[in-house]
């Protein structure tokens, strides 16, 4: 057991960085890698939950292609909605992009 | 039965000249006025046909009473089953002779009014408020129900606002407009709490079933309002006394008179038709129309007895000391009208005792003629001095021959010298008083001294009292002749009206009920001549020359003529109670819990909701880690919530 909370730890500590990481950056690149991030943190998870509690299971593998795949679509969608906002204020640091409230 | 379906036009001729030159009148104002004159031409030739076909061709019924006539009538709401209201044309003896008056009147002052406006920038919407007044005032007399009547009621209240309003740019005259829509508005009120409580009791607002099931006297409907009582009185007397309120303040008896000397701000024919003749006798006709209602409840008669015999020789007394010439003449006719008032109050229903109610009808007809010509004969002299004051006047009988002739005619038909018409009808009033109650007589010919005494002061101050040779004081005042002939004619018209009306007779034609036979009674003709004759007598010494004699006169009599002078002070007391008591005990109060309790809730809740939003709205920054951290902070205290309090 103690394998699988080594592991859990490394995700762990691989969220939270994300999350830190989210919240403290400013530039959106940055955020998006944080994003990042804390997705590769939640495949980990899957992973270990597999292999160790359901080993007969596939389940946990699946949804680990699965996110990966939609988060490669979603980092494209990202970056096609960091670049419009570029053109548009000239910047992509977070701070200055405040029309969302409207 | 015959057709009387074409007095219908009488009213939409006037209707129609009022669209017409109040929407294209700007384009043709010389026009305009033809087209009225000849507008009220044809209207008075109708309403003549119409007379003489009711009166002379027609015949009293198998009751010895002049039939009543619904000649038009169409539901125009329908509220329910019972409750409707109709509009259509009543034909009987005292809405005849309205039509003739006037139409008559009016047909005078527009023919009048060509040359008296002439050159004034709003001609034509002169014209069309005149015929607008004209519609309204002919449609108030042809109602067959009360409701209608109250209807054209409101109409010429607000025609009468227009123009007594007429030259609006006159700070007094917008203040004299509003005084005469407040006040007579205001006794309105009275009229339509009346019209409620007298319909809802029988059932109908039709004139005729209000009267046929009031004069029941043992039906359930009569016994059921004579018998409910509030204050000390049936429901009926409050609702005659309210109904008694409106005409009262349409036809300004005391208290509710004083808009009627500010009036005379408007143009002189105005004064003339509206203040004069048609309008202000409303509230006798008003009485005169229900009066089978009143006759049935001997108090609310008193009630319009004591006022109009008050309001007489109260108004008598103010017109000596005035000296504004419409003054005096808008303070005689509150007079005259409160004569009109105690005639049908002295008044009784059945045969001989109705002599009050025809003398009073009679009455309404003659004045309404002298009391147009006095007026008219102003404007003539207002035109040709250009002013209202007295003092600008005398000596003007070689300058204005006709009108000087004219207007003596009309002051002797006032004061009741024989055989002008005013002698006759105030013969009958003051018969119909004597026989009823004597201190309201005494009343009477007290008031018939002083109102000859006023007139010949206004005459003699008018067109002698100066030398000939200094008449006119103002330069411009010789620019121009005595009068054009279309203000000549409606003063000839009219003289010949007055020489010639009291000569009508009128008992047959006009009465309560059935038949009435007036015996003449040769002392109270003496005696009410000589009221008269001994006004002129003191008239003459005070002012057929210069003399100092009425200032000294004025100076002993100290401060009850200073208290006539000012009206004794009605004014100053409405002031008074609207502004001091009114608004300080009232208004102020009220307007501070408005401020502070009701304007208070709301702010309270306005300001409440605007601090709360302004607090909520912080979250939406739009700053994208303000919400990320609170996504988190949900997320861990969800978390924190599956996993260890669920």
């Amino acid at each position: 057991m103690s394998e699988m909370k080594f592991i859990l730890l490394i995700s762990f500590a691989l969220f939270f960085i994300g999350v830190y990481g989210f919240l403290t950056r400013r530039n959106m690149i940055t955020m998006l890698m944080a994003v990042e991030l804390m997705l590769n943190a939640v495949n980990i998870n899957f992973i270990v939950f597999n292999k160790f509690l359901y080993a007969e299971k596939m389940d946990g593998l699946f949804f680990t292609i699965f996110i990966i795949t939609i988060a490669a679509a979603e980092a494209a969608v990202a970056i096609a909605i960091i670049i419009n906002l570029y053109r548009k204020f000239n910047s992509i640091n977070e701070n200055e992009i405040d029309t969302l409230k409207w | 039965m015959v057709n009387y379906s074409y007095i219908a036009l009488v009213l939409i001729i006037p209707l129609a000249v009022f669209i017409i030159t109040g929407l294209f009148g700007k384009r043709f104002q010389s026009f305009s006025g033809i087209l009225g004159t000849a507008g009220m031409l044809a209207a008075a030739c109708l309403s003549y046909y119409a007379a003489y076909q009711y009166f002379i061709l027609g015949s009293r019924g198998a009751d010895c009473a002049w039939p009543t006539i619904i000649a038009l009538k169409q539901t125009w709401l329908q509220f329910s089953p019972n409750l409707r209201i109709e509009m259509g044309i009543m034909v009987d003896s005292i809405s005849v002779m309205m039509l003739v008056v006037v139409t008559t009147v009016s047909l005078m002052v527009h023919l009048y009014s060509i040359s008296y406006m002439h050159g004034e920038e709003r001609f034509s919407t002169y014209y069309s408020f005149l015929s607008l007044f004209s519609f309204s005032m002919l449609g108030l007399v042809i109602s067959t129900n009360i409701f209608q009547m109250y209807m054209f009621w409101e109409l010429v209240g607000v025609s009468s606002f227009l123009l007594v309003g007429f030259y609006f740019t006159k700070p007094s005259a917008v203040a004299a407009a509003k005084k005469a829509f407040i006040v007579t508005r205001f006794a309105d009120l009275g009229f339509l709490a009346g019209i409620l409580i007298l319909s809802f009791y029988s059932e109908s607002l039709d004139f005729q079933t209000i009267i046929h099931r009031m004069m029941d006297y043992n039906g359930s409907i009569f016994l059921a309002a004579n018998s409910a009582s509030f204050m000390g009185a049936s429901a009926l007397t409050w609702a005659l006394c309210l109904i008694f309120i409106g005409g009262a303040g349409k036809s300004a008896m005391f208290p509710l008179h004083i808009w009627l000397p500010d009036a005379m701000e408007g143009p002189t024919p105005v004064s003339a038709l509206i203040h004069a003749a048609t309008m202000v006798v409303a509230g006798v006709f008003l009485v005169a129309r229900l009066f089978p209602v009143y006759s049935q409840i001997p108090a609310a008669l008193d009630v319009v007895m004591y006022v109009g015999a008050f309001t007489s020789l109260f108004a008598a007394i103010i017109a000596c000391t005035q000296t504004d010439i419409k003054r005096v003449l808008a303070y005689s006719t509150i007079s005259q009208i409160g004569y009109m008032m105690f005639g049908l109050g002295v008044s009784g229903y059945w045969g001989d005792k109705a002599l009050g109610f025809s003398g009073s009808m009679f009455h309404l007809f003659t004045h309404a003629m002298f009391k147009a010509l006095l007026f008219l004969g102003a404007g003539a002299v207002i035109h040709f001095i250009h002013s209202n004051e007295m003092g600008d006047m005398g000596g003007l009988r070689k300058k204005m021959p006709l009108t000087n002739i004219v207007f003596l005619v009309a002051c002797l038909a006032i004061s009741g010298i024989p055989p002008f018409s005013g002698f006759f009808s105030k013969e009958e009033i003051l018969t119909a008083a004597f026989n009823h109650n004597k201190l309201i007589y005494a009343m009477g010919l007290v008031t018939a001294a002083i109102t000859a005494f006023y007139m010949f002061r206004l005459y003699f101050s008018i067109f002698w009292n100066k030398p000939a040779s200094e008449a006119g004081g103002h330069a411009d005042a010789h620019s121009h002749g005595e009068a054009p002939v279309t203000m000549k004619i409606p003063l000839v018209f009219l003289c010949l009206a007055t020489l010639v009306s009291g000569f009508i007779p009128f008992n047959e034609f006009v009465t309560a009920f059935d038949k009435l036979e007036v015996e003449f009674h040769l002392p109270l003709a003496i005696a009410a001549v000589s009221a008269g004759a001994i006004g002129i007598i003191i008239a003459t010494i005070l002012y057929l020359k210069p003399s100092t004699m009425p200032d000294k006169i004025a100076a002993t009599l100290g401060s009850i003529y200073q208290s006539a002078h000012r009206k004794f002070y009605v004014d100053e007391l409405y002031l008074f109670i609207t502004q001091k008591v009114v608004f300080n005990l009232i208004s102020a109060p009220a307007a501070w819990f408005d401020r502070n309790v009701v304007d208070g809730m709301m702010n309270l809740i306005a300001d409440v909701t605007e601090n709360f939003s302004d607090e909520v709205k912080t979250f939406q920054s739009g700053k994208i880690s303000g919400y990320v951290m609170w996504f988190f902070a949900g997320a861990i205290l969800l978390s924190i919530l599956i996993v260890y309090v669920l």
